[in-house]
């Protein structure tokens, strides 16, 4: 049933994500692909909106792939699956163990976590660039250059440097966002 | 009930509505992530309505920080239990989430319609791209934060290579599984160099 599924998929997500907004990402992505139930393309619209919107990347996916795929219901579901691990778990640091991170094995376990944090980001990240922009999945893909989408990534890359060189600070993404989205109404 | 908590108990009761209206309108605000919502968490419950001690706070947000979960659900029910017990908690968490709820299930609702025109789809295709830079953006900075001895370095490059690998070769390996071992190596890791300080001091 679809309910429980978009449940249980993001109470796993709600339960593993370390290392904020788009450490979740990765197993989103890994779900809602298994599952058929968006494309990467869909996914990416998702988190374009999703980064545009106040509240929580993870808690916004949450809500935007539920209702695609069930409803209100649907997205009540996922959205409550995915804040319910942290619900609990804070509960309890808070009510009974004061501070988890006094103890040092639970330091060395976060320690391990923080950079796989990082090089999932980077793979996921990597993985779809190559998907969208050389068409390319699986070594048994053909290549599917998508030169627009390579133009309007240098330019965003470049762009958002030289913003950071000159102005001394990131360019907010949702910036970022609507600058890509005049390119992509020209490019393409 | 022990003293304590039956005058957080009592504080609890009148606390509840100013609560719920302070996280509603902080979830409306929060863009661009937890760190974001620490600041005006910051902002609200310590400069403002000084409802909670700085000490707290911060134990607050390097707990938000270090469990799993979005820090700003992490950083809600904390205040919300510290504030007033469960109740607090449950009234917190669910008034951060009910602003972007509402807003991202309407677009939800017209997201597909508003895609048929050309136009919305041509843009979308752009924001693709930049959602990608965002990403990649998102793992540098977290990359260069981050302490860049053998141990990190090994694994970012191990996990990231191995996952793009098994990805182009298809081959299924979830994330928790990465998650979980790599917490394993930490932890692990650990344990080993308090053998050897033991073995070391042992010696002297």
């Amino acid at each position: 049933m679809i309910y429980l599924k978009l449940f249980l998929s993001f109470l796993e997500v709600g339960a593993v994500s370390f290392g904020g907004g788009y450490g979740m990402i990765s197993l989103i992505r890994e779900k809602a692909l298994a599952y058929g139930w968006l494309t990467e393309g869909e996914l990416l619209n998702f988190i374009g909106v999703a980064e545009s919107t106040p509240g929580p990347i993870a808690v916004n996916m949450a809500t935007f792939v539920g209702s695609s795929q069930g409803g209100f219901l649907g997205s009540l579901c996922a959205t409550a699956g995915v804040v319910l691990p942290s619900f609990i778990i804070i509960l309890l640091i808070a009510s009974l163990v004061s501070n988890l991170l006094k103890y040092k094995p639970v330091r060395a376990f976060l320690s391990g976590v923080r950079p796989c944090v990082v090089g999932l980001i980077f793979s996921t990240g990597v993985t779809m660039l190559i998907s969208k922009l050389a068409g390319v999945s699986s070594l048994t893909d053909k290549l599917v250059p998508d030169t627009g989408g390579a133009i309007i990534f240098a330019v965003i890359a470049l762009g958002s440097i030289i913003y950071t060189k000159i102005a001394k600070k990131k360019p907010s993404p949702i910036l970022l966002i609507g600058i890509s989205a005049l390119f992509g109404i020209v490019v393409y | 009930m022990n003293v304590k908590d039956e005058v957080m108990y009592l504080k609890g009761k009148n606390i509840l509505f100013p609560l719920f209206f302070t996280m509603l309108k902080i979830g409306l605000f929060t863009f661009g992530g937890g760190y974001a919502m620490i600041a005006l968490l910051e902002d609200e419950f310590i400069g403002k309505k000084k409802w909670i001690e700085r000490d707290e706070f911060l134990d607050m947000a390097a707990i938000a920080e270090s469990t799993p979960g979005p820090i700003a659900i992490n950083a809600a029910t904390y205040i919300g239990y510290k504030m007033a017990g469960v109740a607090g908690s449950i009234v917190s968490t669910v008034a951060v989430c009910i602003p972007s709820f509402i807003i991202i299930y309407t677009i939800s609702l017209f997201f597909d319609a508003f895609l048929e025109y050309k136009l919305v789809a041509n843009a979308f295709k752009g924001i693709q791209v930049c959602v990608l830079y965002l990403i990649l953006s998102a793992g540098v900075k977290l990359f260069k934060g981050m302490k860049k001895n053998a141990f990190n370095v090994t694994l970012v490059f191990a996990v990231g290579v191995v996952m793009v690998a098994f990805s182009l070769f298809a081959v299924k390996f979830s994330t928790i599984y990465y998650i979980l071992i790599c917490g394993i190596i930490g932890t692990v890791a650990f344990f080993l160099s308090e053998i050897k300080k033991k073995r070391q001091e042992g010696e002297k």
